[in-house]
């Protein structure tokens, strides 16, 4: 007999998922079910404002990936204005991106996901000896004496006999999925709060050149912070020497902390390989050559492609444009749309609220009817997934060599084939990898930005196009695209400007696809997919499923931040380029 | 008896002279007295630890983000210990039944005595459904925890004002916590608050066992007393006409003032020019960008942010910002009259505007409850 077990909250998450699955006698997961319950509606505040504040307004999707949107926002209007920002400015929004993905990556590893594999009730019994003898082997992090972790077990001991477990209460402590032996447990438990100490230290680069974190700012055409070496008020030597302090810092974090972790935690659960989902990937592209356009797709760090089927011998060309391509269906989403059609491309597209699915206080949703606000994307009609595994992939399979050998040296430590990626653990593996990568990619960029300025460039922002007056002859109708590849996955946002003011603004985003129900074909999402045939222990101690969603790192409120209340909207975009 | 603060220090290996510095720390975040500092040590050495259920509504977790950058190292680390959070979306280990379980316990175990933390705005149209956690809305779940609680903080400008979501045409009908309640309440506006702020407010509650004082708004004065412009480094540069008239220009690398460009510090309320972001490393307008005024009832729909002429929300004033320093003699003083002025004007608005909101406020508050009922 099958049962039904829901999941809500998600938490260790952005935002507000809903999980139900079906589990057999043998507790083998038989069918899931990926629900977002929030939803804000901020394209449809985005009609009639000033193209120049989209940024800011988009940026408030998410304050975790708190740089993205904004980003995706502001190339979307330099492409639809035909704005070229200087080489400064390249560079500096690229230090601004490298930044967020390790600081996200390394949060998530740490903070939102850790606990799915370390049992910190475990660590208690470990012998400090042990542990510091195990860190010292694998790294050359210096807080590894056995003093230094027994000082931190005494401080879990003393908060665990306190009686108030706070964020630690009522977990799956003891859980059979759980594999570290108390030493490991200990090791990550130290490096939680770590990392948490030390990812306050790495956002101060958002700060210098965007003055804060979460939500710095941004400018269209450029950005704001001026270099003048010679100014009290500018980026000078001082500001940009502390940039420097930072990526060292954030280097070793990703070198010694991280990576080394990452390993030895892979190490005990290269049996757990499940979670593989859908094997169908796919990536938008991003990280042109230091100091080069975002136009310059050649010199990408990320190539664009996506692979079909696990199948890394093909990798198909994927166009943002082409309506054959991406096309969002609402089948099993409470939006309709009103001329009847199944898939429409986002330059096409429409969200209107069609809220059929059960009264508030209920128990379970129906998976034959809508049962969420998130939409389902589609790929030339295959269900992708996109984000930090999609990206390592495309990007092996297409031959990147810094990541060719990142998988090569990852693949031989733990003995198994690349193809043993596409799983919940290789998902998490490869966000790691990346981290080295983009880490690397940080500090280059910062080299890259001192040597132009020692080159005499100080151009920071492009002014010719910053009146509205200059946009355009009065009626014409701008259109415009812009796309990153965000922390969780390929993001793109469409913009069309009419009269100064934007008349319409779509975003498609990485969690939409991996969070996405199924479509009209019945094909699943995939979170859904990856979470069918996992084995769990017990049904109502969910820490298999939890383990697997992580592995994604949902954010939901990117996922559903589409709404429109007026009934017959439909938008329609067109890029030119 | 529960262990006190100093007593789960102690026991982490934090020492008496470590101990004693966090507290004439806080005392100084709080914006008190040095001489209130014995008063704080006492209270940390004497009282438990207040627990704190934190709900995430209608928001995009940027605040969940700022609070855990909050600095002072080894001890905010313990800070976020000394407030036993009992519930939170972003931190907590434990997901669905299992998550909700903890936040039950903590609700009745400690009826009247917990603090409900809030991020995000709750929506209300439509009965409701544009945001439901395990099958019920995040009214019915807010009812459900405002009822027990002992005051409410109203993390960051979506739980205050509504924030970005409630910006026209709010199509959730988004709703900010004060209008839903009659608990007390303080708002930490912010999009996100500053991670010390944030901090900050809930220290107070634990070390004197009152909610800070607050002004019309329900914002704590020690944090949003003044407009960032009272304190803002580029002041010097208002008062003489000196202004930045596009980005890169020679006046932006002189540090010169950016209210030309859109820079809403005169008219928002809010400790940026004061405590800086990110442990002080630097703040918007430091680093070049005009401030929107985040931390300003429904700022999002006082724009455009780049604006050369902003209007004063509330207000009528354009305040054309050439004119000041036109006149050589005095221009100082004719900028310090403007805001005299503005600041009169605003303050008598903003008063008015209060009124008309506390009276809505109660009638709201009668309507959901009818609502939630």
């Amino acid at each position: 007999m099958t049962q039904r077990v829901v999941i809500d909250p998600i938490t260790r998450i952005e935002g507000h998922l809903r999980i139900e699955i079906d589990v057999n006698d043998q507790n083998v997961i038989t069918d899931a079910l990926s629900s977002g319950t929030m939803i804000r509606g901020l394209e449809q505040i985005m009609v009639g404002r000033d193209p120049r504040d989209a940024w800011a307004y988009l940026q408030r999707v998410c304050g975790v990936c708190t740089t993205t949107h904004s980003i995706a926002s502001i190339r979307a209007v330099e492409d639809a204005l035909n704005i070229t920002i200087p080489k400064n400015a390249n560079l500096i929004r690229d230090i601004i991106s490298y930044t967020q993905y390790v600081h996200d990556h390394v949060v998530h590893f740490y903070h939102l996901h850790a606990l799915d594999w370390v049992d910190i009730v475990s660590a208690l019994s470990a012998d400090p000896k042990e542990t510091s003898e195990i860190a010292q082997s694998i790294s050359s992090w210096p807080n590894s004496s056995p003093g230094y972790f027994a000082d931190v077990q005494n401080r879990i001991k003393a908060f665990v006999e306190s009686g108030q477990l706070g964020i630690f209460a009522n977990a799956y402590w003891g859980h059979p999925a759980y594999k570290l032996p108390p030493a490991v447990n200990l090791m990550a438990v130290t490096h939680y709060l770590e990392a948490l100490e030390w990812q306050k230290d790495i956002v101060k680069i958002h700060a210098i050149l965007g003055g804060k974190n979460p939500h710095p700012h941004f400018v269209v055409g450029g950005v704001a912070s001026p270099i003048d070496i010679n100014s009290d008020n500018a980026l000078n030597t001082e500001k940009l020497n502390h940039i420097q302090r930072i990526i060292k810092r954030a280097k070793d974090i990703v070198e010694k902390l991280y990576i080394p972790d990452l390993m030895a935690i892979a190490s005990f659960y290269k049996d757990w390989n499940y979670g593989k989902g859908l094997g169908n990937y796919m990536t938008f592209g991003d990280y042109a050559t230091p100091g080069k356009s975002v136009r310059d797709e050649d010199s990408y760090l990320v190539p664009r492609g996506a692979i079909l089927n696990g199948d890394l011998s093909t990798v198909h060309e994927v166009n943002l444009r082409d309506p054959e391509h991406i096309q969002e269906y609402v089948d099993f989403t409470w939006l309709k749309y009103t001329d009847g059609q199944k898939g429409k491309h986002p330059w096409n597209g429409e969200t209107t609220f069609d809220y059929t699915g059960p009264k508030p206080g209920y128990k379970e949703l129906d998976k034959t009817k809508p049962y969420t606000w998130n939409k389902a994307p589609r790929w030339k009609g295959n269900s992708m997934e996109v984000g930090p595994l999609a990206r390592i992939l495309v990007s092996y399979a297409k031959g990147v060599p810094q990541v060719k050998e990142l998988v090569n040296w990852a693949t031989s430590q733990l003995n198994v084939p690349a193809t043993a990626l596409m799983s919940t653990l290789g998902r998490t593996a490869a966000r790691g990898l990346e981290t080295k990568l983009f880490v690397d990619r940080l500090q280059e960029t910062y080299d890259a930005l001192i040597a132009n300025i020692n080159a005499g460039d100080t151009v920071t922002f492009d002014n010719s196009k910053w009146d509205p007056k200059t946009w355009h002859a009065s009626g014409k109708t701008l259109q415009g695209v812009g796309w990153t590849e965000a922390s969780r996955g390929g993001l793109v946002h469409y913009i069309v400007i009419e009269n100064e003011k934007i008349k319409n603004y779509q975003a498609v985003v990485p969690t939409t696809w991996n969070a996405s129900p199924r479509d009209t074909s019945g094909v699943r999402g995939a979170y859904e997919e990856a979470l069918v045939d996992t084995p769990m222990a017990d049904p109502h101690q969910p820490l298999e499923v939890i383990r697997t969603i992580h592995s994604f790192d949902p954010c939901m409120a990117c996922a559903v931040h589409v709404a429109d209340t007026s009934k017959k909207e439909i938008t329609q975009i067109n890029v030119i380029r | 008896m529960k262990e006190t603060f100093y007593e789960y220090v102690q026991k982490r290996g934090v020492s008496r002279a470590d101990f004693l510095k966090f507290c004439t720390a806080i005392t100084a975040i709080m914006g008190l007295e040095t001489s209130f500092t014995p008063k704080v040590v006492n209270a940390l050495e004497t009282q438990e630890r207040i627990p704190v259920i934190y709900k995430h509504f209608q928001e995009c977790t940027g605040c969940s983000e700022s609070f855990i950058r909050t600095a002072h190292p080894v001890v905010a680390d313990v800070l976020l210990d000394m407030i036993s959070l009992d519930y939170h979306d972003t931190l907590m280990a434990a997901s669905g039944t299992q998550a909700l379980e903890a936040a039950q316990r903590t609700k009745e175990q400690y009826k009247g005595k917990y603090i409900l933390a809030i991020e995000g705005s709750i929506p209300t149209a439509d009965g409701g459904i544009y945001s439901v956690v395990n099958g019920k809305t995040h009214l019915e779940i807010f009812r459900e925890y405002e009822k027990d609680c002992m005051a409410i903080i109203a993390y960051g400008s979506c739980a205050s004002f509504g924030n970005v979501q409630a910006a026209a045409p709010n199509p959730t009908g988004a709703t900010p916590i004060y209008k839903l309640t009659n608990k007390p309440i303080i708002n930490v506006p912010g999009c996100p608050p500053i991670a010390e702020v944030m901090a900050g407010v809930i220290t107070h509650i634990l070390t004197f066992g009152n909610l800070p004082e607050l002004d019309i708004r329900k914002r704590p004065k020690a944090f949003y007393r003044h407009r960032i412009h009272d304190n803002c480094q580029r002041r010097a540069y208002f008062d003489a006409g000196l202004f930045v008239e596009s980005f890169d220009d020679e006046g932006a690398k002189l540090g010169w003032c950016l209210y030309k460009m859109g820079c809403k510090g005169p008219v928002t309320y809010n400790s940026c020019s004061t405590m800086k972001w990110n442990e002080s490393t630097c703040w918007p307008v430091e680093s070049g960008n005009p401030c929107l005024g985040c931390s300003e009832d429904n700022f999002w729909d006082f724009g455009p942010f780049f604006t050369t002429h902003a209007q004063i929300p509330g207000t009528n004033i354009i305040f054309n910002p050439d004119k000041v320093g036109a006149a050589v003699v005095g221009a100082a003083v004719a900028g310090v009259g403007v805001h005299a002025a503005a600041t009169v004007v605003n303050q008598k608005l903003k008063k008015s505007k209060n009124d008309s909101t506390i009276v809505r406020t109660e009638a709201k508050a009668d309507e959901n409850k009818e609502v939630s009922n």
